[in-house]
């Protein structure tokens, strides 16, 4: 027995004394507001007070907490309360799974030093990871409880209002629940035992024998799996199975399944069980998967080609061949990881006949139940899917993982099944964003109007298919960026190799297309002698345009005000940038700018969503509402849209989310399609649930509603009445369907993919130190039509997150199976790498959109790329090819360890 | 299970390690992350613990006659917030780089020095202060110079009985260290390469000078053809005097974080910076 004092209590536990506090803590006392992301100290997730100072509980054994005090997220204390008064004001906790970690930090901080200064808050956060805000929210909440400001929580929460989230408060308690936070008691652990290699055969000795060996329940294999043993996004396309079949396609494939006690199932060395492997040569990246004599991963797939996407309009070969402006280049992207600091988690609960209940993290509820009843081998009815709070998703949990391997293993077992995957394992099993290599050509004319652009784009979609054909797919629509061309031609292959799969990843393969684009449209700019503002502000897709799918932009196409807004930001950083370089020969300054459209939701395929809201006679009104909030606030958002359309405040809102037993389906949440989407069904029910009161009341149109217990009163200019809702019939209830309206694209890529699109432009400045080859972003200004801002503030914390992202996967991240398969050697920014952020919002409305909105989840990220290489290229005259951008890369290409000579060519460019 | 020893007396510790070589375990900032790196493949890891927690004595910094005392439990926000003269801004530079402000009130000096990575921060800056370990066991304690005490990657002169009970720094007065490391971004990172200081002058040119490089050999390296070069000279001709040659010590390899040849050419540069930092 150990006893611990947390938060003033005196506990007495049993756990083996070098088991990590963060453990002790979650599982043997129940404080589970201590989150576990990586339980190597890298994420700072579980970060606590011990006797007062901030420590990782996750690199303390159990035992050297003895006798201390104990501070965790989930203490009563008078400065602990300001603070999440102020993360919850500033935005500062998205999906949450970071927040607890935060706060400790900053009481850490706030307890040594009440005045700190930005960069002490920065020091004191540096060691807590943030996916999803940014960092910038964050540090001016802990700021403002610095210096005494913290803003009174905002009341109202129309739309248009910065209103905090509506599911904020057990974010900033500690008491939300996410995948791994809860489970029945009886529940087993199920561990998976992955392949350590890319590419194997295998053959399975005497698993009951190992079973009894070992204290196991049970070791699951394929066999186990009752209904078909595949999975995968497409619908045509299940080609992943749960338990790998005597072969295995990629480090990190599920061979087993392990069940037992927490204990027994971790004491199991994977090298002890009956395996024996035959290690096959791997096919790593495209060229040896393409190469003639490749072996053949999948027998739907000759020459390892998944799926081809295309696009043609006009005739691109013969403009670029004859135009007095040409640029192309090769670019190559890398795998980027999604590091949600969630790792996978869940549980299953059987039920009779075929029944089964999977609690777990997701970002799409009712495709985890088709995938999930058809490896059951039961009707899509007998699954329920109940989302856990998501602590990150960026698109990683739109594919199944944990949910087919603890639905086999309860069904086997008949008990409950609980599992949580290692840090490891998410990185190494998880989907990542395609690495490609894209070849891009494009043309101008004399005057810099963009007459012609062709892409052929390879991207390696790993062992298993799930995104890849979407990402082929969307690409060729997206790819020439949000400029008039009239001639264009686009030919992507999504290809099979042995490395981890590519799924989906915050912009679908958009963002990797707009780094080659981008450079290009810098490249003629230089070769026209023009602005690289000005050429874009020449070419920017507009209202009336046609895009390369031959669809006509009819509204919110807000790209060419989004520049304009810029314009000022970027004379004075093309300013600031020249009067610094005639002085500075080793640290240099560069401005950069790239713009991005995206198209909200599917490309060309139905994604409706359905939304239901209730006024009950007991007074209770609720939205069941479909879409799973991965902390981007959709619950928020689209609350607040349902309250205004009714005309109700949101504070009266109730809402039941994502479980599929009881809310209607609102597809995915992906795409940047949540807001606009379920949105505008949500909208739309409210809409129809007020005609319904209104109609009861015989009032007019403009009547104003008021909810008090069972009372509704309906007001308009004439009458005032009273509802009791007590006396009703029946609840009040209505639903409604949107399905955005899109036409199939032909086999040209012709026809209208997208009901609507964002569009963005960034301006970045960069700081280059040419002797070491390091970047610094110091500033990023961001003008985003996004139809209409339903929730400012939120918005904001959307477009810090993608900007986050963008610097990440430009400057430093790089997942390499078997190499950087932790958040260790897996680099994401930290609180230090972050720019200052300025936001122009520009509000185009989108006339299908609820009250003109449209999504704004993915616009963030994609210019941040680009806009970063083409400031680094401002500094130093290198067109980087190759992202990221490592120190060792840039310095390869700057020639050396000497500073390069001035002037630098690029100090003609653009200026 | 294996055996969880937290032994409340240096005594006791000498004695349980003598007798089972339990593994010490200090800050367990790098034993608990190798914990994890191997569970996650399946391969669990948990060996007999010698926990030197509640051993009195082991932290702390103090001044000797002949110096300082800095005992190996000593944790690096301690250093970073300990008075200590300018013979010491290099490693306290270092001490607040390492990992994140949670690493740093929890790994030790001696944990740093012990797991001996070739990008351990502290390493370097031990070099340069010709630091020597204090090697404890049952029947008797020894000194070895950090040098001697670090064998080669991931391994030390540390024998079975022993635990590391403190660092010796000798005095050096007048002098100042600096510190200069290169990571991939602003916190929590392994360093690219590193290069460490500590100088003296006599009036105004250099008296003393030791220089080191760490992650760009298996061990961190002095490089003595460049304590030879600048000796002798006026502070403000220092950051001209490293050359390629005097990195023949160093045996940089590619990895994740960076190319061999980008290592060479990145210590040249952090050793120019280093230098010029003294000149200011
Ligand atoms: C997220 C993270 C980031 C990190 N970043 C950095 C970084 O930037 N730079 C860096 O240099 N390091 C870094 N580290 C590594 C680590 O924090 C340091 O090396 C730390 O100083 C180790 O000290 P410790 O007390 O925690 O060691 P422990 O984990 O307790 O022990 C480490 C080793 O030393 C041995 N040992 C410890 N004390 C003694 C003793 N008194 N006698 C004998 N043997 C002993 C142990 O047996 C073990 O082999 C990082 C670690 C993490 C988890
Ligand atoms: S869980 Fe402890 S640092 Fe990530
Ligand atoms: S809010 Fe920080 S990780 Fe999601």
């Amino acid at each position: 027995m150990t006893a611990l004092t947390v938060n003033g209590t005196r506990h007495e536990v049993d756990a083996d004394p070098f088991a990590p506090l963060s453990d002790t803590l979650r599982v043997g006392l129940g404080l589970t507001g201590t989150k576990e992301g990586c339980n190597a100290g890298d994420c700072g997730a579980c970060t606590v007070l011990l006797e007062g100072a901030q420590v990782c509980a996750c690199l303390v054994a159990t035992a050297q907490a003895e006798g201390a005090e104990i501070t965790t997220v989930e203490a009563d204390d008078p400065l602990l309360d300001t603070l999440r008064a102020a993360f919850l004001a500033r935005g500062a906790a998205q999906c949450g799974i970071c927040t607890p970690g935060m706060l400790m930090a900053a009481l850490d901080l706030l307890r040594r030093n009440a005045t700190p200064d930005r960069r002490a808050v920065e020091d004191t956060l540096g060691g807590v990871l943030c996916r999803c805000t940014g960092y910038l929210q964050i540090i001016d909440a802990v700021l403002d409880v610095a210096r005494g400001n913290v803003a009174p929580a905002a009341t109202d929460g129309r739309v248009g209002a910065s209103f905090p989230r509506v599911d904020g408060a057990p974010k900033v308690a500690g008491t939300e629940r996410y995948g791994a936070d809860a489970a029945p008691d009886d529940a087993l652990w199920l561990r998976a035992v992955r392949s350590p290699h890319a590419h194997a055969r295998f053959t399975l000795g005497d698993l009951d024998a190992a079973r009894d060996q070992l204290g196991l329940v049970a070791i699951l294999s394929a066999r186990d799996v009752p209904g078909r043993n595949a999975f995968g996004i497409m619908p045509d396309i299940k080609d992943q199975p749960v338990f790998a079949e005597g072969y295995v396609r990629y480090r990190g494939e599920a061979v087993l399944g392990l069940l037992g006690t927490r204990e027994a199932v971790a004491a199991v060395r994977d090298a002890d069980l009956p395996i024996a492997w035959e290690v096959l040569p791997a096919l790593s990246g495209v060229a040896a998967a393409l190469a003639p004599d490749a072996a053949q991963l999948h027998a739907h797939a000759p020459g390892n080609i998944l799926v081809r996407g295309h696009l043609r309009r006009g005739d691109a070969e013969a403009t670029l061949a004859a135009a007095p402006v040409r640029a192309d280049g090769t670019f190559r992207t890398s795998f980027v990881e999604h590091a949600y600091i969630e790792p996978e988690a869940g549980y299953a609960q059987p039920g009779e006949d075929g029944a089964m209940i999977i609690t777990a993290c997701t970002q799409a509820p009712v495709m985890d139940r088709e995938e999930t009843a058809r490896v059951l081998g039961v009707p899509d009815e007998s699954v329920r899917i109940i989302p856990t709070a998501c602590g990150g998703g960026f698109g990683g949990k739109l594919d199944v993982s944990v949910q087919p391997l603890l639905a086999v293993a309860a069904r086997v077992t008949n008990q409950p099944v609980r599992m949580v995957y290692s840090r490891a394992e998410s990185m190494a099993s998880s989907t990542k964003r395609h690495p490609a290599i894209l070849h891009a050509r494009m043309a101008a004319d004399a005057e810099g109007r963009f007459t012609a652009y062709a892409l052929e784009g390879d991207f390696n979609t790993g062992a298993y298919a799930s995104w890849g054909p979407t990402v082929a797919n969307r690409v060729p629509v997206h790819a020439s960026g949000p400029y008039r061309v009239p001639n264009v031609l686009n030919r992507t292959r999504a290809v099979y190799t042995n490395d981890t799969p590519a799924g989906a990843f915050r912009g679908f393969g958009v963002p990797q297309a707009a780094i080659a684009t981008e450079a290009l449209v810098d490249d003629l700019a230089l070769a026209l002698g023009m602005d690289r503002w000005e050429i874009r502000r020449r070419n920017a897709i507009g209202k009336g345009d046609t895009t390369p799918s031959g669809q006509v932009l009819h509204a919110s196409a807000g790209l060419p005000d989004c520049l304009d807004a810029l314009k000022a930001d970027w004379d004075a950083m093309l300013a600031r940038v020249a009067a610094h370089n005639a002085t500075h020969r080793r640290l240099r300054l560069g401005a950069g700018i790239a713009c991005m459209w995206y198209g909200c939701g599917n490309t060309a395929l139905s994604n409706p969503s359905t939304m239901r809201i209730t006024l009950a006679r007991d007074g209770t009104l609720t939205l069941f509402n479909g879409a799973v909030d991965i902390g981007q606030g959709s619950t928020t958002v689209i609350g607040q849209i349902a309250a205004d359309a009714l005309g109700l405040p949101i504070a009266a809102l109730r809402q039941v989310v994502g479980d599929t037993a009881l809310t209607p389906d609102a597809g995915k949440t992906s795409a940047s399609r949540q807001t606009f989407v379920s949105g505008r069904a949500a909208q739309d029910a409210a809409k129809a649930l007020r005609a319904r009161i209104l109609a009861l009341a015989n009032a007019g149109d403009g009547a104003r509603l008021s909810l008090d217990g069972t009372r509704l009163t309906v007001a308009d200019a004439h009458t005032t009445r009273i509802l009791d809702l007590v006396a009703l019939d029946a609840d009040l209830t209505a639903e409604a369907r949107y399905d955005p309206p899109t036409v199939t694209l032909d086999a040209d890529g012709q026809g209208v993919p997208y009901a609507t699109y964002g569009f963005a432009a960034q301006v970045a400045l960069v700081r280059v130190d040419t002797a070491l080859g390091t970047v610094k972003v110091e500033e990023i200004v961001v003008a985003q039509d996004v139809g209409r801002a339903v929730n400012p503030l939120l918005v904001a914390g959307q477009i810090h997150g993608g900007v986050a992202q963008g610097l990440g996967l430009v400057l430093m991240e790089e997942f390499i199976p078997g190499r950087t398969e932790n958040l260790h050697d897996y680099l994401i920014p930290t609180a230090g790498d972050m720019p200052r952020i300025r936001i122009h919002l520009v509000e185009d409305p989108e006339p299908e959109g609820p009250l003109g909105a449209k999504g704004v989840g993915e616009p963030a990220l994609v210019p941040t790329a680009p806009a970063i290489l083409s400031a680094i290229r401002h500094a130093t005259g290198v067109r980087m090819t190759e992202v990221p951008v490592l120190p060792h890369r840039l310095m390869e290409r700057l020639g050396g360890g000497e500073p390069p000579p001035i002037p630098l060519p690029s100090l003609a460019f653009g200026v | 299970m294996s055996a969880y020893h937290r032994p409340r007396t240096l005594a006791d510790a000498l004695a349980i390690r003598a007798a089972t070589g339990a593994l010490p375990l200090a800050g367990g900032t790098d034993i608990h992350a190798i914990r994890t790196a191997r569970a996650g493949w399946g391969d669990p890891w948990r060996p007999e613990i010698l926990d030197l927690s509640a051993v009195p004595d082991l932290d702390g910094i103090a001044e000797t006659a002949e110096g300082w005392r800095i005992g190996a439990r000593t944790t690096w926000t301690t250093i970073a917030e300990s008075p200590l003269p300018p013979l010491f801004d290099g490693l306290r530079a270092a001490a607040r780089e390492v990992g994140g402000r949670q690493v740093q009130n929890r790994g030790t000096i001696a944990g740093n020095l012990v797991t001996a990575s070739p990008a351990g921060d502290g390493i370097p800056n031990l070099l340069v202060l010709d630091a020597e370990v204090e090697l404890a066991s049952a029947g008797a304690t020894r000194r070895l110079p950090i040098a001697r005490f670090l064998t080669g990657y991931r391994s030390t002169a540390l024998l079975p009985g022993e635990i590391v009970t403190a660092l010796h720094i000798p005095r050096c007065d007048g002098a100042r260290s600096r510190f200069e490391k290169l990571g991939a971004r602003r916190y929590l990172v392994i360093s690219i390469a590193m290069a460490a200081g500590v100088i003296r002058l006599e009036g105004d040119h250099v008296a003393d000078v030791r220089i080191a490089v760490g992650a760009c050999s298996p061990v961190a390296r002095r490089l003595p053809a460049l304590e030879a070069a600048l000796t002798g000279l006026h502070p403000s001709e220092l950051p001209h005097v490293p050359q390629p040659a005097h990195l023949a010590p160093l045996t940089p390899i590619g990895d994740v974080r960076a190319s061999a040849a980008y290592r060479s050419e990145a210590a040249l540069v952090l050793l120019r910076d280093l230098l010029a930092g003294f000149a200011r």
